[in-house]
């Protein structure tokens, strides 16, 4: 132990056990091991969800697919081409991800405020960064599970006719628009966790309005081109748009070409990704120092 | 109020009748207390920016759509459209207000028994929480109204409006989502946590059963059938008529004014005797259940 100085505590206190609020150093792999039982254990509660609460999946698939039933009629009753009934279908199944991201990823931590487990997570050996990305892992399969339901039932129920140009691409489009999505959601969380009731009002503020910008329901393009350049910080802008261009063979409703909008997503991902870690230790700090980590009802 | 002041102690375990004057109070208090909660979160500039974004957001995706495939039905179905999406606002508003106020205070600030333990009747306190979305959603209906007007070649022309329609109607339509609300509160009662579920679903067949945003002619012959039971469709055709004096579908075309407010009138009595015996029903189980002060987690 090094020499104390004339400033630090007394000889007599350095053999004293250490305060509680430090940890024995871990070796990069055991810090690796403990970070993964951390995610493994936050993704298996949304895991487990995912079927224990059978009315939650009746409402999940079901209110994706009234929404998307009432676009579709719309359109029908508009005498569209029936690729837009893919289109909205598509956009309704994804809604299922947006909906995670902002319910379960960047208000989860104002959701464990309010039921008293955030200053246990902050009191945990590790780290948030481990514990949000459990919770995309989580996130992401159980939204899959209500946004493939949607899209099966959906597709027998309103004949939707799929034209795909390329399987491997279009799981590429999916999978990168899925990861620069929970980057952006861990952001949010970042940002959330200074908030009181003011983080439900914004996640309830921040879905028709991106439902708009990131053309859910039609192509994105008609919304103007930089205007859809601008929304394409919305991860979901650009990925719905390749997907709707692989999976529907909808060249000219197109916002970019496929490759493009891929290097975008991919972008997204990492820009999100650090964003998110800087602003994680930023806003933990500030809420420490403000006392509202166990603040509730505010 | 002689006869209050005069009476004599109720005995223990009894309360004194209710007078109208306490059920106004209730309605009054519960209307403010509404309005601070959902308010008092943020400076009234961002509020009103929150309270404008959903609903502007949602309209304009119905304009973008109708305007991408811009073909004469569309032009012709327009008007009918914009005005039902405006409207319907009232109806998840409403539904929403008055029920949502069930889980709200018993889950989250934990205060529906001292509700219950106080004087106020629940039917009025509810109505009372309902009054404050009533305003904003009012607020925002006018601006999307004019926004249309001004802007969308919307023919609303206030010269033209048939009042003595609009102002039979409207209030009709207002009870019936009252009722609404009741039916749902009832259902919150006994519900875990994660009730929202069932509010958005009762919004989301309505929004697809009542011809909304395209004419029950679209839907199939059995929907379209289950529409037509529905007062808020009668609501909706009737206020279209009251402020573009047009029909929307012709499913109902073939309606007069009057009967159109006599099954209004008719379905409003119902749904409110319904749900007023429902709610209390659902009281009763509550009760005896000790669900009251329960709170769920998920």
């Amino acid at each position: 132990m090094a020499t104390a100085s004339p400033t630090t505590a007394p000889d007599a206190l350095d053999s004293a056990p250490e305060p509680a609020a430090s940890l024995p150093d871990l070796t990069l792999i055991q810090r690796l091991v403990l970070n993964l039982r951390a995610a493994r254990a936050r993704a298996y509660v949304r895991v487990v969800a995912t079927g224990r609460e059978l009315s939650w999946l009746a409402f999940e698939v079901a209110l994706p697919i009234l929404s998307a039933a009432a676009y579709v009629y719309i359109y029908e009753a508009l005498g569209a081409p029936p690729r837009y009934t893919g289109f909205v279908l598509l956009g309704s199944a994804m809604t299922a991800y947006w909906m995670n991201v902002l319910w379960s990823m960047a208000s989860q931590f104002y959701w464990e405020k309010q039921s008293g487990l955030l200053e246990t997570y902050f009191l945990a050996p590790a780290s948030r960064v481990a514990l949000l990305l459990g919770m995309a892992g989580g996130g992401i399969f159980m939204s899959t599970s209500r946004a493939a339901s949607t899209l099966i039932a959906g597709s027998f129920l309103f004949g939707v006719q799929y034209e795909v140009v390329s399987w491997p691409l279009a799981i590429l489009a999916f999978v990168l628009t899925l990861a620069a999505l929970y980057c952006l959601g861990m952001l949010f969380s970042s940002v959330f966790l200074m908030y009181g009731r003011e983080a439900w009002h914004m996640a309830n503020a921040l879905q028709e309005p991106v439902y708009l910008l990131s053309g859910f329901y039609f192509p994105v393009r008609a919304l103007g081109f930089w205007t859809a350049m601008g929304a394409s910080l919305i991860p979901l802008t650009l990925g719905l748009d390749a997907m709707r261009q692989l999976m529907f063979g909808a060249p000219d409703a197109a916002l970019l070409p496929v490759g493009w909008e891929l290097l975008g997503l991919a972008l997204l991902t990492v820009v999100y990704f650090l964003l998110a870690l800087r602003s994680l230790a930023a806003m933990e700090h500030l809420a420490k120092r403000e006392g509202r980590l166990t603040l509730k009802w505010q | 109020m002689a006869v209050e002041t005069n009476a004599a102690p109720a005995p223990a375990g009894h309360s004194p009748a209710v007078t109208w004057r306490d059920r106004w109070q209730t309605f009054r208090l519960s209307a403010w207390l509404g309005w601070q909660v959902e308010s008092n979160w943020a400076d009234p500039l961002l509020f009103a920016v929150y309270s404008m974004a959903k609903p502007i957001a949602s309209a304009l995706i119905l304009v973008i759509m109708y305007r991408i495939i811009a073909n004469e039905t569309a032009e012709a179905l327009f008007p009918g459209m914009y005005v039902g999406n405006a409207l319907f606002m009232y109806v998840g508003a409403l539904m929403f207000g008055v029920s949502w106020v069930i889980m709200e205070e018993r889950e989250y600030f934990q205060i529906l028994k001292y509700i219950y333990l106080s004087t106020a009747s629940m039917y009025w306190y509810l109505a009372g929480r309902a009054v404050a979305k009533f305003l904003i959603t009012t607020l925002a209906v006018v601006i999307l109204l004019a926004f249309g007007a001004a802007f969308l070649d919307l023919p609303l022309r206030l010269s033209q409006v048939d009042w003595g329609l609009f102002a039979t109607v409207f209030p009709l339509g207002i009870l019936t989502m009252i009722g609404l609300g009741y039916l749902l509160a009832g259902v919150l009662l006994i519900s875990a946590r994660h009730g929202s579920g069932y509010v958005e679903s009762v919004a989301g067949a309505l929004y697809l059963l009542c011809g909304v945003v395209f004419p029950l002619d679209v839907l199939p012959g059995w929907l379209a059938a289950a529409g037509k039971v529905i007062p808020v469709t009668y609501w909706l055709e009737g206020l279209r008529r009251a402020l573009l004096g047009q029909s929307f579908a012709q499913a109902l075309a073939g309606y007069s004014d009057g009967q159109i407010v006599l099954w209004l009138a008719i379905s409003t009595v119902v749904t409110l005797g319904v749900s007023v015996w429902f709610f209390g029903r659902m009281d009763h189980v509550a009760r005896s259940r000790g669900l009251i002060d329960q709170v769920t987690e998920h």
